[in-house]
């Protein structure tokens, strides 16, 4: 499960390695180029990572004691951030060519039907 | 365009389309039909009965569920297994197989069809196999279309392969995991091509059900991580990958954990590591990706890359150092069995003495598979000509599961799959290239042609041609000489269906010849017909009709869960071998002396003692042939005690005859065979049948045990271990004493008494 973490940190190291101006030039063009939808999307996928680093500090730094219970809190997060990941790439315009099946609210269909699925488990491991 | 024969004319495209269906829904319903009645040859030559040995704890599992409820069934702890430690059942198994059960139980209950559990435990794998004939239509249409994937369905519907493992009777976990793999394997594909976050959750629900159902759940575990990888390593990554394995993964993996006996496995075993890797690697793929859809500078795109592999490389060395401290599990002996096939000979020979569990031997390749094997190769070669995503994945497939296959006998059965769709790809092409009336045109044939162009409109004109002549265009007279002619077409499809033919007989030819057996009733051919051999239950009824319900049985761990199925009486040790200090201490006790086994029999209240024997009707899986494997594992917990050397003649052979050890004539195992086994010969010699060996005219005698029940065929031998003697002796002296025999040890006393 640790893995899933650096997704951010690498990207974060590689920047700061990186001239500012590369950063500043991506997140220009982040600003520019996004629809406000995906920029919302992007704001939740945030506090996903954010909640599931602060779960694993919480376990690493204070207990793991009842660990299907961080599991299903961190699995959570984890499977919440990849199915809106998925749904952001679905509806993302840029890549309509590749979906010729799955069309926005088909996609967001997709996304519900997989969280309830996750949840039922989630909820199902929380003890 | 030339054709090599008259197609019919005129037709309206829905008609065609109709037709087509119609005629697939039909081959369906028949490939369905061929795959269950194949299975019943079990039931119509036996009876309705349970097979082997696992099937009977399934069996006897799913009594329970169906009698007392699911919380009943998964809080179960078994007192009479593994006595006295019992069996926390509901978190030791794969609930899955009797959960289905249990369910179709409820469900013909509710409708009022008063079906016997067992009746649906016997008729659960055939039912299964027709799923699994249509799941693997499902997954071959997307590797190349209906034709190939209705050939598929026909392969898996009667391939022997993998009717060794579900025909009627055939209670166990593969029954319905193949069914479980091939379907799991086809929303795989279905996700991946599609992008579906649907199918990815469908993938991971039927993972679920297939982690719930059997061990093998690994090979899914890894396969499609395998895949995955595959396609980034080709450069083929896209965000339809991201969303397929991201799905399947995320939601499979919290699923999996839901199965007590799985846990948290899959974050804390070297298995299931590789699946994890993947994950990780594809978050930080399509992260960069995201970055790089908006940046384009040359220098930061680099940088990126370098950051993917220190990524990668920094995220395998945690795996690894996390491994070395013990956080998680390294690779258990069974997974290096399977890499290192001498390893479990040496250090498990609990997994080496199962007989399923040796390298497959290569006929067994021909017997399982017959003309497939040879198309295989020819159905991969086609994968690469187009080499799709989804075909990455069937050559992944094949490669993999043929080493596996060739490492253990049991793989066979996940390899049966992956060269049914191969070889009905290469089949179909086959098929369709002789087929396609379409002749190409040759640049000479310039004067063909036009022949050809009025032999057609002749053809169109002769409308009351026989249908025949249509047909097979035999009205045509010069045209067919070449090579695109009729001919050779005919030629090489009636040989395709030649081999099909032979196909199928060979299938029925094994499935009745070989894996039809219930092996708990034997059948022996003779002149006057089949004869059936029934010592098992006979000798397991009357331990249950004869003893208390609370007498303890020991045997070879084989028939553990027979014993608890049919006699329903407490155990030493059964199938489920997860202790093996319990098992050496059998196999102590069976090839040890008798002095030396007393004890042991007492401290376990062991009331009877069984062991199978063939030498009198040349059964040859009796316990005699599996002795050396008691020895061995006895060995391995107590090598000053036991040693195998001992059970040899000098020569280094095994023998039972006048010729063999005083170690192996003197162990409980040899002198309950061979008790009184020259009774029956009247004086002449004593045949074993099974070893073609004479036994010992003085047979072995009993002192601590007596014989309680012997078998029609003497197949199953029962000994009562005996009390205490009343009077305070040593059982053998109490035993000289009834013979009448002098006590010889009377002088030593009375000579010490002398010297003190």
């Amino acid at each position: 499960m640790t893995r899933r973490d650096p997704t951010g940190p690498p990207a974060r190291a590689s920047s700061q390695a990186a001239t500012p101006t590369a950063v500043q030039s991506l997140w220009k063009a982040y600003i520019d180029t996004t629809p406000a939808r995906l920029k919302f999307i992007d704001a939740f996928l945030a506090f996903l990572v954010l909640s599931g680093v602060a779960q694993f500090v919480y376990c690493i730094l204070v207990s793991s004691f009842p660990f299907n219970a961080f599991l299903a809190g961190f699995a959570s997060s984890v499977g919440q951030f990849v199915l809106t990941a998925s749904l952001r790439i679905q509806v993302n315009p840029e890549n309509r060519t590749l979906y010729k099946t799955v069309s926005p609210e088909r996609a967001f269909a997709d996304f519900a039907i997989g969280s309830v699925v996750l949840h039922f488990f989630v909820f199902n491991f929380l003890g | 365009m030339p054709l090599a024969y008259n197609l019919p004319t005129g037709l309206p495209p829905s008609t065609v389309k109709n037709t087509a269906s119609l005629v697939r829904i039909v081959a369906f319903a028949l490939i369905s039909g061929a795959a269950i009645a194949s299975r019943l040859f079990a039931v119509i030559n036996f009876e309705s009965i349970i097979h082997e040995f696992d099937p009977w704890f399934n069996y006897r599992a799913t009594r329970v569920l169906a009698s007392k409820g699911f919380y009943e069934f998964w809080n179960w702890f078994d007192p009479t297994a593994w006595y006295p430690l019992g069996r926390v059942v509901g978190g030791t198994i794969y609930p899955g197989l009797m959960a289905t059960s249990g369910v179709i139980y409820n469900v013909l209950q509710a409708l009022h069809l008063p079906v016997d559990i067992r009746n649906i435990c016997v008729l659960l794998a055939p039912g299964f196999s027709a799923l699994t004939a249509w799941s693997t239509y499902m997954f071959t249409r997307e590797m190349k279309d209906d034709r190939a994937g209705l050939l598929a369905a026909a392969f898996i519907g009667i391939v022997p392969g993998y009717i060794s493992r579900s025909v009627a009777g055939s209670y166990d976990n593969e029954a319905i995991a193949i069914f479980l793999l091939m379907f799991t394997f086809y929303l795989w594909i279905k996700a991946l091509k599609l992008g579906s976050a649907l199918f990815g959750t469908f993938a991971a629900l039927f993972y679920f059900y297939m982690v719930a159902a059997w061990g093998g759940y690994a090979f899914i575990t890894n396969m499609i991580p395998l895949h995955a990888l595959a396609l980034i390593i080709m450069g083929r990554y896209n965000s339809r990958l991201y969303v397929a394995y991201s799905t399947w993964y995320a939601i499979g993996t919290l699923a999996s954990m839901q199965v007590p006996f799985v846990g948290f496995q899959p974050i804390r075993t070297s298995e299931h590591m590789g699946a994890l890797g993947v994950f990780g690697l594809l978050q930080i793929v399509a992260f960069v990706e995201l970055v790089r859809s908006h940046v384009s500078s040359k220098q930061f795109q680099d940088l990126l890359f370098v950051s993917v592999i220190a990524a990668g490389a920094v995220g395998t060395g945690t795996i690894i150092g996390l491994t070395y401290m013990g956080w998680i599990a390294p690779w258990t002996g069974r997974f290096y069995s399977l890499w290192d096939t001498g390893y479990a000979k040496k250090y498990i020979p609990i997994i080496a003495s199962v007989s399923e569990h040796q390298p497959t031997a290569w006929p067994s390749f021909f017997m399982d598979l017959q003309f497939l094997v040879f198309l295989f190769p020819a159905g991969v070669i086609m994968c690469f000509r187009e080499l799709r995503d989804e075909h990455v994945f069937v050559i992944i497939y094949s490669l993999v599961g043929s080493y596996f296959a060739g490492v253990m006998v049991r793989l066979m059965l996940t390899l049966t799959p992956c060269v049914c769709v191969a070889s009905a790809i290469a089949l179909s092409q086959v098929l369709d290239t002789y087929i396609n009336p379409v002749e190409p045109d040759a640049p000479e044939d310039a004067k063909d042609e036009g022949e050809s162009k009025k032999e057609k409109k002749a053809a169109a004109s002769v409308g009351s041609a026989s249908v025949v002549e249509l047909i097979t265009g035999e009205n045509k007279k010069d045209r067919k000489a070449g090579i695109f002619g009729l001919a050779p077409r005919i030629a090489v499809l009636l040989h395709t269906g030649a081999m099909l033919w032979f196909f199928v007989l060979h299938c029925t030819w094994v499935t009745s010849n070989a894996y039809s057996s219930p092996s708990v009733v034997l059948a022996s051919h003779q002149r006057d017909g089949m004869h059936l051999i029934d010592d098992f239950r006979e000798a397991y009824y009357w331990l249950r009709q004869n003893t208390p319900e609370t007498a303890v049985v020991m045997s070879w761990w084989d028939y553990g869960y027979q014993i608890a199925g049919m006699a329903d009486r407490p155990t030493l040790v059964d199938n489920n071998t997860w202790n093996n200090t319990h098992i050496a201490t059998v196999g102590k006790a069976m090839s040890s002396s008798e002095e030396v086994a007393y004890p042991i029999l007492r401290k376990h209240d062991v009331d009877y003692v069984l062991v199978i024997f063939g030498g009198l009707i040349g059964y040859s899986g009796d316990d005699i042939n599996k002795f050396l494997w008691m020895v061995r594992i006895a060995q391995g917990v107590w090598p000053d005690e036991i040693r195998e050397p001992d059970y040899f003649t000098p020569n280094g052979e095994y023998r039972i005859d006048d010729r063999a050890s005083e170690t192996m004539k003197n162990s409980l195992m040899y002198k309950m065979s061979f008790y009184r086994y020259n009774d029956i010969f009247g004086g002449g010699q004593a045949m074993d049948r099974v070893r073609n060996q004479v036994v010992p005219k003085n047979g072995p005698t009993l002192d601590y045990l007596e014989e309680a029940f012997t078998s029609e065929n003497w197949i199953v031998r029962i000994y009562a271990v005996k009390k205490d003697d009343l009077l305070g002796r040593d059982l053998k002296v109490a035993n000289a004493f009834e013979q009448g025999k002098k006590r010889k040890r009377s002088k030593p006393p009375i000579k010490r008494r002398a010297l003190a």
